[in-house]
């Protein structure tokens, strides 16, 4: 099979959730490093049902997963390269173009939304000074939502790149905001 | 080496969160100094329960229960308690403050009312260390069943206790097990632990897996055994980092001593695990979504039949079981189902773990029988509701389950007790709601939910959960009119019957359920253009939750 192009359609998701799109802003950024790329292939692609730890293994280890790679994994696996793309588009875990350094996730679901979650964003947006699927000038933080993370013994609470935080008031986000 | 007194600190994922690792390091550096670190071992431990007075720590053999203990007072701890003999009255448990403190922890009132069986070792052992498991009894069952029991033995076993699925449906694992067993065995079979806990309000799995990883392994296993199968996977959140850590490290643990892999304790019979995460997606919780999921694909859901024990995982006969109902099979298995049957009630033997959050004084995990009340919950155990509020509602089964209103709070708390209610036991989220919450804003947010995470594979599903959230929306801001409610509830009945798969069948519910309980709350809304919590934008200026509902414009 010879290399096979992907054309991404980007714009608003049905849903209208921002975050699914946040990345779409850096599609055409530099080449990933493909050569990494073909390492975490081979090192995979043994295993039962490859695709998702591959996958993984990419977003983990580059922060995103680019056109490139997805052709590549769909290659290496025999599949076609929208497939790759339909199952990286699926999961809101696995970006399609460069975020910020730093991810921060704000829970939507009730338990966090009863206790005050909205205010928590309200103070995140103003921080950073920008909304919901938008990265800092800086590149450092992206801002985004996302349904209930499991820890509600700690509502409202938030995640940045794998750190929960919890118990959150609008007063503790510069704090949080200075250890990054 | 045997020690004077263990001290056991919660290293829950909520406790961590409030320095509990600090706490440790401090124990850990302080037990030299005063000569103890031959005589008192810090052991890190899973969830203890009592998340918001955390982080906890009990020292035995005594078993005196601190709360709410900060890095600052450990050396007091260390002085007074370890060194000198004297409590350290000042950090025991008190609520409310003007309260008698509580020295030990079973007096505690949270602990009182509980009976522990899933929850029986998490706490209390070290979950990275699978010696403290099998010193409780831990792969007892396991050795029973292969050496004294048939697989069909074990399965009449489960099918006598009445154990039903903790994931929120209720089915019978002993006759799900049965059909498995009895399913084509020509090829491989499978056993899939779901622990892909996304339900809002639910972190029972989570906080289980991180407190006795060994406990699902053993379930598992034993499974396997019952029905045949000799490879399990565990498909667990990505974001449950902790978890999948204690996880991977108990399977080694396992592997090493022989109680996973090739030929287990001799008997013959192979069994292993392997663990895989998933990405980011509520609907993989669904078991023929999450087999999609875990086959590489998109997580969206098969049509059934044929169910998961005929065709399952790579099209293969599998048993899929929720974290905490494997928990339970250990138990049972060496206890036997007459012994699980003395709990809970007569269709539903047994406990269930319940996550209290919202408004409630304790939040956290808990683990009471089958059948107890709201009330008893809420009032004997969650220390009722804080800041002199009222007890508004209850969301019972997270997001997509019903509510409860107080008119209600004396129903027992079982899968069709609750179902009879137009509500639902679901995976044990308790949501508890006061007196200053808008319904209609609250309401708002289980609709949002549902778009959000909606797979878009059949139109009833994505395109009712967007209709719902902009009526939702509209009623919040006081636009919509008696025709938007009179759809909303025709929507709705199409809704319960044509979606493929619970995440939509179930995304009117929460809805449909407030406006039962709340009708006029939503009439002032919609008639009167006013929202009675002061909560929704309705006049169009933006109220206290404007922050809120900018996130969730569509």
């Amino acid at each position: 099979m010879g290399k096979a192009s992907l054309e991404v359609t980007r714009g608003a998701a049905a849903c209208g959730c921002a975050a699914r799109t946040a990345a779409g802003n850096a599609r055409e950024a530099s080449p990933q490093d493909m050569a990494r790329v073909r390492e975490i292939i081979s090192r995979l692609r043994d295993r039962t049902a490859p695709l998702l730890p591959i996958l993984q293994a990419i977003q983990k280890e580059m922060g995103w997963i680019s056109e490139e790679a997805m052709v590549e994994v769909a290659e290496a696996l025999g599949m076609h390269p929208s497939q790759v793309y339909g199952v990286t588009t699926f999961y809101t875990l696995f970006a399609t173009g460069p975020k910020g350094k730093h991810v921060i996730r704000v829970c939507a679901s009730a338990p966090c939304h009863v206790p005050g979650a909205g205010a928590v964003l309200e103070a995140l947006k103003k921080a950073l000074g920008v909304e919901v699927g938008e990265t800092t000038p800086d590149g450092k933080f992206t801002l985004e939502l996302t349904s209930c993370i499991g820890v509600c013994g700690v509502a409202p609470a938030i995640m940045i790149d794998d750190q929960v935080y919890g118990n959150l008031k609008p007063a503790d986000i510069g704090a949080i905001l200075a250890r990054y | 080496m045997l020690y004077r007194a263990h001290v056991l600190v919660c290293n829950g994922t909520n406790c961590s969160l409030k320095a509990s690792p600090e706490i440790q390091k401090e124990f850990s550096r302080l037990l030299p100094e005063y000569g103890l670190d031959k005589e008192v071992k810090v052991v890190e431990t899973g969830c203890f329960g009592l998340c918001e007075y955390g982080p906890t720590v009990v020292v035995f053999p005594d078993g005196t229960f601190y709360s709410g203990v900060k890095v600052s007072d450990v050396r007091e701890i260390v002085s007074e308690h370890l060194y000198k003999g004297r409590v350290v009255k000042r950090l025991l448990y008190q609520v409310p403050p003007a309260a008698k403190p509580v020295q030990v922890y079973p007096e505690v009132d949270y602990f009182r009312h509980q009976v522990r069986v899933v929850l029986r070792n998490c706490g209390f052992i070290d979950p990275e260390s699978i010696e403290e498991y099998i010193a409780r009894g831990g792969y007892q069952a396991l050795g029973k069943a292969l050496t004294a029991m048939t697989p069909a033995q074990v399965v009449e076993e489960i099918k006598a206790s009445g154990l039903r699925g903790r994931g929120g449906a209720g089915f019978p694992t002993g006759l799900k097990w049965q059909f498995a067993a009895r399913a084509d065995g020509s090829g491989p079979k499978y056993v899939v632990c779901n622990a892909d806990e996304g339900e809002p309000g639910t972190f029972k799995d989570r906080l289980i897996l991180e407190g006795d990883p060994h406990a699902v392994l053993e379930g598992m296993a034993l499974a396997g055994y019952a029905v045949g199968a000799h490879q399990g996977y565990v498909y667990i959140r990505g974001e449950y980092v902790l978890s999948i850590e204690r996880l991977e490290r108990a399977i080694a643990q396992a592997r090493e001593m022989g109680l996973l892999g090739k030929n287990i304790l001799g008997s013959g019979f192979d069994f292993d695990v392997e663990i895989r995460l998933g990405a980011g997606a509520y609907v993989c919780g669904e078991e023929t979504a999450l087999f999609e999921s875990l086959e590489g694909g998109r997580g969206e859901p098969r049509i059934k039949p044929p169910y998961p024990t005929d065709a399952g995982l790579f099209g293969r006969p599998t048993v899929i079981n929720n974290v905490e109902t494997l928990a339970n099979v250990p138990v049972i298995i060496e206890r036997g189902a007459s012994w699980f049957r003395t709990l809970g009630t007569q269709k539903t033997p047994g406990t269930k773990v319940f996550t209290l959050t919202g408004d409630i004084v304790n939040a956290g995990l808990i683990e009471v029988p089958m059948g107890i009340t709201l009330r008893e919950i809420i009032y004997n155990i969650g220390g009722g509701i804080p800041n002199g509020r009222q007890f508004k509602l209850a969301q019972t089964g997270g997001t997509s389950g019903g509510v409860i209103p107080p008119e209600l709070l004396d129903v027992p708390m079982d899968y069709d007790s609750l179902a009879a209610h137009g509500s639902a036991l679901g995976s044990g989220a308790l949501l508890i709601i006061d007196d200053s919450h808008c319904i209609v804003d609250v309401a708002k947010s289980f609709s949002f939910f549902f778009l959000h995470e909606s797979c878009g594979k059949c139109t009833p599903c994505r395109e009712g959960t967007l209709q719902l959230h902009r009526i939702m929306e509209r009623i919040s801001r006081g636009e919509a009119t008696r025709t938007d409610l009179e759809n909303m509830k025709a929507l709705a009945q199409a809704m319960y019957v044509a979606p493929l798969c619970p995440l939509g069948q179930t995304a009117p519910l929460p809805l449909m359920s407030t406006f039962r309980w709340f009708e006029s709350e939503y009439l002032a809304h919609v008639v009167g253009k006013t929202c009675p919590a002061g909560v929704c934008p309705v006049d169009g200026t933006a109220a206290r939750a404007a922050a809120g509902c900018a996130a969730r414009e569509v």
